[in-house]
């Protein structure tokens, strides 16, 4: 007779659990980014609202926004956004390719230059013009008939460490040619472009700055150098670069981002006086990231009023401190510390986003013959 | 129906299971099975090979020598990972089991926190104790009289140590539940008779652990086959598993002719490793079990009378001692030290250690919309679906496995485990193009989550309730029938208490595997609010000392998390184990 009594209690103690989650996931229900409570909304439409009022975002795993500008466009709209992320940039991009006509949500957002052409060949958006349209940098408005919308920007830029380069009989490299030089052997670090996108980023940069004729010598070369190749950012900049706050690395140059520096200091132990990296501003490749509203959704009022408000000064501003990158609208206030340590290069390395789409497999296959093979 | 005269016949009738549940046990696992795994998967494989330039794609990839390569590394590299993990295993499985020593629980709940932690966190503590500053190494060193530590991090070495720190729970606990179940007068008895302990030792206890050790030996050996960012990161760059190279092709690239037929590739060696197990551990139960009687209650019969658990004891002899102390040295080394690390990482700051990270872990800091602790829920309400999901499914399927001898539970048994050796981003992108029409929309639905993770620890479930339900002693069900139990009766008071017992070692890993992720979910769309694992790979993702501190005390919780649950589980099994 024992056993009845303990597998009740059993049960009881696993219903308590259960009921434990459901009251977590009702109280869920107050933040705006719960999905049963967007659901939940969805049900309860009043009469002044919009018909459907869940806008789903398809994002990549990096990103991020504050609750309280969300907050804002759904007193503003109406419309609650919903967010899913899945993976890196490359992964959700092949994920609205493969699934072009029958998407999984309203609006894509991370979509970047390396990507774009992949992207619109296959059909993945429709044209929307946002309403401030005219407030976006024209630099970085890639494609004329607004399938995608420009909403960051974030060079991949090489960075130093400040405190060996302060040391060390070696200057700080003034661009990509210098790293060949023997002055800088055993000094770099960057990330396989095969499964990293800064590293790609930085292949890129270099196809560009060297031809298609030069780059893989000059990879020859890095290689002569003893580059060191990390599978990605996080361990070739926590673990291999020695300017990294916590790294155990010895490397004192690494391919990163041109917002590293600021976020170096902004997430310091204690507020330094002097940023701990630096950024070679000519070896910043441009990165711009996109949204569009995907083809076939089933919210399009939703969607373009979310891309007009990704636009908006409200969402804009609060870009820098959320994803580490720079507003693509012009004029927006900047955090003090961006101001101060970033850089944003004038002439950023570029390359048209067509010719990306027709080349990438193949430079990154001759990339890693000449590398790694 | 009560075939108590017919003891060798192994049908459900003679289980008792009522023919409601009978058909429930193997609809609920099938329709998921077929809904969450077949269906994707097949769609995703065939339009690879349907799609445009397909057979030229193929043909390409099936006769690559990088393929080949690829193939022949994949396969190698796991062999030897589940060699290694079995060897400081089985030592580790005896130590939970057989012996009652201080720190018991913790050391049989703490093995399984290697198996929550994101991949680049434990490569951070392996670049740290296999570099060149390693204080491990230059001890080593110093002992061996070499000149300078060797510098193992990009080698073999660094991937096969960090595989067998992520699998040994495996073992550690799917041999030691059984280990525990077994009846150590057995091997007593040998040992009366004139036998060394080794000799009792291998003669006796290792046939009859030899199902749990095959069972996880295949779990080792899939997870390792298809592992993914621990060769990625601590391998050479050249290194490459068939898993990178189906991420690459269907991920990056979206080549899915090559993607398929990669897949076909993995899925072939697979099922032949699965196959292979399998032939292996029904070879060993028909050597034990000798001649005498065919039919289908082989199994049982080398594996009656070992319901009698024998409660562990406290070592007495000074040898036992000795080998107490050397197994925990050995786990020590193998997964303490990564830990150890990770711990100490988590302390760090500029002027020694303090628990700020672990302060700040309530506050909302950039880089995350909500605090690191709103992540801790996330992961658990998660965790506790999937659990609940995985256990109720799994458990089915076990049941259902049993109750048929035939070939379709033998095909359903291996059916069950291919999950692990498929490609997470192969399944992923499968759910992508198949549950993409309404009412089965599942792609932005926040339960697909919860199922995608219950679908990889469903194996776990499968492979750890088989072998203690097919061990169940039919003199227990003879003798409840004797006394007037009827079929329900006897399974619900002498199949179901077991089954529960080893439910809850494998409600264990479900829970852990949801919590840790496991990159079954990486290619999933994952609703905003981020768990744990998502978390700790936000803070990775940006520069700063703050960011790395709490990275590494979001680690750390993840794994006292799942200590203390792991343990709990633990405990409501010993209470059932003891009043059984």
């Amino acid at each position: 007779m024992h056993r009845p009594s303990r597998l009740v209690a059993v049960a009881a103690t696993l219903a308590v659990l259960l009921t434990a989650c459901g009251d977590a996931a009702s109280e869920d229900a107050s933040s705006p980014a719960a999905p049963e409570d967007a659901m939940t909304a969805g049900t309860a439409t009043s009469s002044d609202s919009p018909a459907d009022p869940v806008v789903q975002l398809v994002t990549h795993d990096s990103f991020n926004i504050g609750e309280d500008v969300l907050a804002a466009f759904t007193a503003e709209t109406g419309y609650e956004v919903q967010v899913l992320a899945s993976g890196d940039a490359g992964t959700m991009v092949n994920q609205a390719i493969l699934t072009a006509g029958n998407p999984q949500g309203d609006v894509l957002f991370g979509v970047d230059n390396t990507l774009l052409s992949r992207a619109l060949e296959a059909d993945v958006f429709v044209p929307h013009e946002p309403a401030d349209a005219d407030a976006l940098d024209p630099s970085l408005v890639l494609e004329d008939q607004w399938r995608v919308t420009p909403i960051d920007r974030g060079d991949v830029c090489l960075n130093f460490d400040v405190a060996f380069f302060d040391q060390a009989e070696v200057e700080v490299p003034s661009d990509l040619a210098d790293l060949a030089d023997p002055a800088y052997e055993s000094l770099l670090v960057v990330e396989n472009p095969a499964t990293s996108s800064p590293g790609l980023a930085f292949l890129l940069a270099t196809v560009a700055t060297f031809g298609e004729d030069g780059w893989e010598d000059y990879w020859r070369d890095l290689v002569a150098n003893d580059v060191a190749v990390s599978a990605g950012w996080e361990d070739a900049y926590y673990g291999v670069f020695s300017g990294a706050a916590g790294s155990e690395g010895d490397r004192p140059l690494v391919v990163s981002y041109a917002s590293s520096p600021p976020a170096e200091v902004i997430f310091a132990e204690e507020p330094p006086a002097q940023a701990p990296t630096g950024v070679v501003e000519a070896s910043c490749f441009q990165q711009v990231e996109f949204a569009g509203v995907l083809a076939g959704t089933d919210n399009e009022p939703g969607a373009r009023a979310l891309v007009d408000f990704m636009v908006s000064e409200t969402f804009q501003v609060d870009i820098p401190l959320q994803m580490f990158v720079f507003p693509a609208r012009t004029g927006v206030e900047l955090p003090p510390e961006f101001v101060e340590y970033a850089v944003v290069p004038d002439e950023p390395i570029s390359l048209d986003p067509q010719f990306i789409a027709e080349h990438r497999d193949d430079l990154v296959a001759r990339w890693t013959d000449v590398v790694l093979g | 129906m009560t075939s108590v005269q017919v003891p060798d016949a192994a049908t459900a009738e003679r289980r008792g299971i009522p023919a409601g549940w009978r058909i429930a046990a193997f609809v609920v696992p099938g329709v998921f099975f077929t809904v969450l795994f077949l269906w994707p998967v097949g769609t995703i494989i065939g339009t690879g090979l349907t799609g445009e330039g397909a057979a030229g794609g193929i043909l390409d990839v099936l006769t690559s020598g990088r393929v080949a390569e690829i193939l022949w590394f994949s396969t190698w590299q796991a062999v030897a990972s589940t060699v290694l993990t079995l060897l400081v295993g089985i030592p580790g499985a005896w130590l939970v089991a057989r012996v009652d020593f201080p720190g018991r629980t913790l050391v049989r709940a703490g093995v399984t926190a290697p198996f929550v932690l994101p991949t680049v966190v434990v490569a951070s503590a392996f670049t740290s104790l296999l570099g060149p500053g390693s204080p491990v190494l230059s001890g080593v060193a110093r002992l061996t009289g070499m000149a300078s530590p060797p510098d193992l991090t990009g080698t073999i070495w660094a991937v096969l140590a960090a595989h067998v720190f992520f699998n040994v729970a495996v073992v550690v606990r799917t041999v030691g539940s059984r280990w525990a179940n077994l009846d150590s007068q057995l091997a007593a008895a040998a040992q009366t008779l004139g036998a060394t302990p080794w000799q009792a030792f291998r003669r006796v206890t290792l046939p009859l652990l030899r199902p749990a050790i095959t069972a996880a030996a295949v779990i080792v050996f899939l997870f390792t086959f298809t592992s993914f960012g621990i060769v990625l990161i601590l391998g050479s760059p050249g290194m490459a598993t068939l898993e990178v190279a189906i991420y690459r092709a269907t991920a990056q690239l979206l080549d899915l002719p090559q993607a398929a037929a990669l897949a076909i590739l993995q899925l072939v060696v697979v099922v032949a490793s699965l196959l292979a197990t399998a032939r292996f551990a029904g070879a060993g139960t028909r050597t034990r079990a000798g001649g005498g009687g065919g039919g289908g209650g082989e199994r049982d019969r080398g594996e009656a009378g070992r319901t009698v658990a024998a409660a562990p004891r406290r070592p007495v002899r000074a040898t036992t001692w000795a080998g107490v102390v050397a197994v925990l040295g050995l786990l020590f080394v193998v997964i303490g030290l990564p830990i150890a690390v990770l711990v100490e990482r988590s302390l760090a700051v500029s002027d020694g250690h303090s628990l700020r990270w672990y302060r700040e872990l309530s506050d909302v800091v950039g880089v995350m919309a909500v605090s690191p602790w709103e992540a801790v829920r996330n992961s658990m309400v998660f965790a506790v679906a999937a659990t609940v999901v995985a256990t109720l499914v799994g458990g089915a399927a076990a049941v259902a496995i049993t109750a048929r001898r035939g070939r379709l539970g033998r095909v359903f048994d291996l059916l069950l485990m291919l999950p692990l050796g498929v490609s997470a981003v192969t399944v992923g992108f499968g759910f992508l193009i198949t549950l993409d029409t309404p009412p089965l929309d599942l792609r932005s639905s926040p339960v697909l989550v919860p199922l995608a993770q219950a679908l990889v620890a469903i194996p776990f479930v499968v492979r750890i309730l088989v072998p203690s339900l097919r061990a169940v002693d039919d003199r227990l069900r003879q003798a409840a029938a004797v006394l007037g139990a009827t079929p329900t009766r006897v399974w619900r008071h002498v199949d179901l208490p077991i089954l529960f017992r080893s439910a809850t070692v494998a409600a264990g890993f479900a829970f852990a595997i949801s919590l840790g992720e496991f990159g079954a979910t990486v290619f999933l769309a994952r609703a905003g609010t981020p768990t744990l694992p998502v978390a700790i790979y936000r803070f990775l993702g940006q520069p700063g000392a703050a960011n790395l501190g709490r990275a590494m005390a979001m680690s750390c919780v993840l794994m006292v998390v799942t200590i203390v649950v792991v343990a709990v589980v633990d405990r409501l099994r010993i209470a059932d184990l003891g009043a059984f």
